[in-house]
């Protein structure tokens, strides 16, 4: 009996990254006036348990095939299933670890204060997050991004003011078209095979008449475009440099994951849908991305807009390696996935630090009078700035190395190279630029009387959380590797994960 | 007339109303735009379970043939998310009309549109009070 139940739990960890979250966002919003420091404290304590509970998973997963976990024991394809791989432990792992920094960071600098609502729509961030990444059924994938989007529109704007504002209804308006677009790429696949869970729709697709052939590559094409919007990939991106740079950046910093998502999900419905010439159409758009990016990045005239343009081109060349779809592009891809959210993540983070001890001037690319602790700033900003540019001696430039390395034997590698070395150095050029005018460079007129507190150093400590990641993630290159190229394995292995979620081969299509 | 030929017409109208009211300048065609986008796609994921008449959804004693229930819990999932988005985006609009004092999407006023004389914030201070007087007169 204690055995079963144990065991029950243990297969039921699988929606603890879902649970977790949704409990803990009802109950930060039942103490979240009263109690402020409680409702704080009980969503950094969520975000432990989600770090704890994602590494239990990774290493559950690491030894066994895809396990799905069927909602209300309704079996796939019938019912609802959470399916548990590498894929979707690594980037649980990956969401938990910037989660933790947010919110602690939004405790520290006192960022949750500005608002009544901020920990409980967290949550309900990381609720959302967690769902799309764990989820095995399109429909569901739906529903958890709308979750997902609609915390996100709360957190964008926090803290309101006219700018956050006009930029949240262009963001809204965007995501809105773009869940329409979803739901039309859901009726034509449904339409066409008949099912909604993932694997299912991968064996019936495949099964097709040469009649609906078409239209099924139709409707997986519209839900790749609503992806690529996700990710801002180039013609695309429109909204992101504006949404991000005038949402407070912490919270930025929090959506450095939502563009990953966009990857994520390419990464995971692509192959179903097309086999093996699922990357043809990515690549020219991935390239655009990168050199808009960091070319964005040289024009920017304040450090948020940098971070952001830096996000837009590191996503590119993600996707760069994602659009390759073989073993070696996805596992540098998914080496390089972590490292660039957390260096962005860090970014925003060490900008926001920026604009709250800097005074006046808030995240200008202007040289100010010295300020109290600008040199662990300084430390800071040239860290992520060494990251995110894909320098040695941080993972970045290991995930670079990777990436350049998959692509040598595609016919587009000179494009590939030539464009990811160039705006590599652009990225370089921008951020030495920006570092030394903010940190460097001292104007004539004297410090600023001394009515201003010393700031509180302990505010950079989330940051420094997420430096000591990526060196984690550095140091121990040698085994992320391995894991990341038998996570790719099982991505591409579709035979395996249909075997898994859907046990013996389903019967022929009943329509 | 068939009837997936009425409907056909009458998602593709939605569609093309959408489409183009979502495209304007302003707020207010936008929210119209995207609520009819939404109505195209409740329709659409309707048809999506194929078009039959009379047949029942679940179960029934006496029923010949069943039409497919699916895409009819779809939308009624896409229903109250669009609604509740629609909801939230006509706050918004309305908010960020107060505190910038126009309803251009991008944010900056037209003065060929707006009605903006003398000072920005004075305007808008007007604005406000004209709003709180509204609320007064319908309360009262």
């Amino acid at each position: 009996m204690s055995l079963s139940v144990s065991a029950n739990l243990a297969a039921s960890l699988i929606a603890a990254p879902i649970m977790v979250p949704s409990l803990a966002g009802t109950l930060s919003l039942i103490f979240r006036r009263r109690r402020r420091a409680l409702a704080a404290g009980i969503s950094i304590v969520s975000s432990l348990l989600q770090l704890a509970i994602a590494a239990l998973l990774l290493a559950r997963a690491l030894h066994s095939p895809p396990t799905p976990y069927a909602m209300g024991n309704w079996p796939a394809p019938f019912g609802i299933v959470l399916v548990l791989d590498q894929l979707a432990a690594w980037m649980l792992l990956l969401t938990a670890i910037v989660g933790l920094a947010v919110a602690s960071h939004a405790a520290l600098t006192g960022l949750d204060r500005k608002g009544w609502n901020f920990h409980p729509i967290f949550q309900f961030q990381l609720l959302g997050l967690n769902g799309a990444f764990l989820t095995g059924d399109l429909f569901n994938l739906f529903v958890f991004f709308e979750v997902l989007l609609i915390a996100s529109y709360g957190l964008i704007l926090h803290g309101q003011g006219a700018r956050r504002l006009t930029s949240g209804v262009q963001y809204i308006v965007v995501n809105l078209t773009g869940s329409t677009l979803f739901l039309i790429a859901l009726g034509i696949l449904y339409g066409v095979t008949g099912t909604l869970n993932m694997a299912d729709m991968a064996q019936r697709g495949a099964a097709l008449v040469p009649g609906d052939r078409g239209l099924f590559e139709a409707g997986g094409l519209l839900l790749i475009a609503v992806f690529a919007l996700k990710a801002a990939l180039l013609p695309l991106h429109l909204w992101l440099p504006r949404a991000y740079s005038s949402a407070a950046p912490a919270v930025a910093a929090l959506f450095a994951i939502m563009t990953k998502v966009g990857a994520y999900s390419i990464i995971r419905t692509a192959p179903l849908i097309f086999g093996d010439e699922a990357g043809a159409i990515l690549l020219p758009a991935a390239l655009g991305t990168i050199a808009l990016g960091f070319l964005g990045m040289l024009a920017a005239r304040g450090l948020r807009d940098m971070a952001a343009f830096g996000l837009i081109g590191s996503t590119g060349t993600l996707l760069v390696a994602i659009a390759l779809f073989d073993a070696d592009g996805l596992s540098a891809a998914l080496y390089y996935l972590p490292h660039t959210t957390i260096a962005a993540a860090m970014l925003f983070l060490t900008v926001d630090l920026v604009v709250r001890w800097r005074g006046m001037e808030g995240d200008a690319i202007v040289p100010t009078p010295r300020f109290a602790g600008s040199a662990l700033l300084a430390f800071l900003f040239l860290t992520a700035g060494v990251a995110l540019a894909g320098l040695p001696p941080l993972s970045g430039f290991l995930g670079k190395l990777l990436i350049l390395d998959a692509t040598i034997a595609t016919p587009l590698a000179p494009w590939i190279w030539g464009t990811i070395l160039v705006t590599s150095l652009l990225a370089v050029v921008a951020l030495a630029r920006a570092g030394s005018t903010v940190f460097w460079k001292h104007d004539a007129s004297p410090p600023r009387p001394e009515g201003r507190e010393a700031p509180n150093l302990a505010e950079a400590l989330p940051a420094l959380f997420l430096l000591a990641a990526l060196v984690a993630l550095t140091v121990l290159a040698g085994p992320a590797t391995r894991l990341t190229r038998s996570t790719a394995a099982q991505v591409l292995d579709t035979p395996l994960t249909l075997h898994a979620v859907l046990g013996e081969p389903a019967p022929g299509d009943a329509r | 007339m068939s009837i997936e030929f009425l409907i056909a017409t009458a998602i593709g109208a939605l569609t093309w109303a959408g489409i183009y009211l979502s495209l304007r300048g302003r707020t207010f065609p936008v929210v119209l735009g995207i609520a009819m986008l939404s109505y195209a796609i409740n329709l659409f994921l309707f048809a999506i379970g194929r078009l039959k008449v009379g047949a029942p959804p679940i179960f029934s004693e006496d029923a010949a043939t069943y039409t497919d229930p699916l895409p009819q819990a779809l939308v009624l999932t896409a229903i109250v998310i669009s609604f509740g988005m629609t909801a939230l985006i006509v706050v918004l609009a309305l908010r960020s009309f107060l505190e910038t004092g126009t309803d251009q999407v991008d944010g900056e006023s037209d003065p060929a549109i707006d009605p903006l004389e003398g000072d920005h914030e004075e305007w808008i201070a007007r604005r406000n009070a004209h709003s709180l007087d509204m609320i007064g007169e319908t309360r009262a």
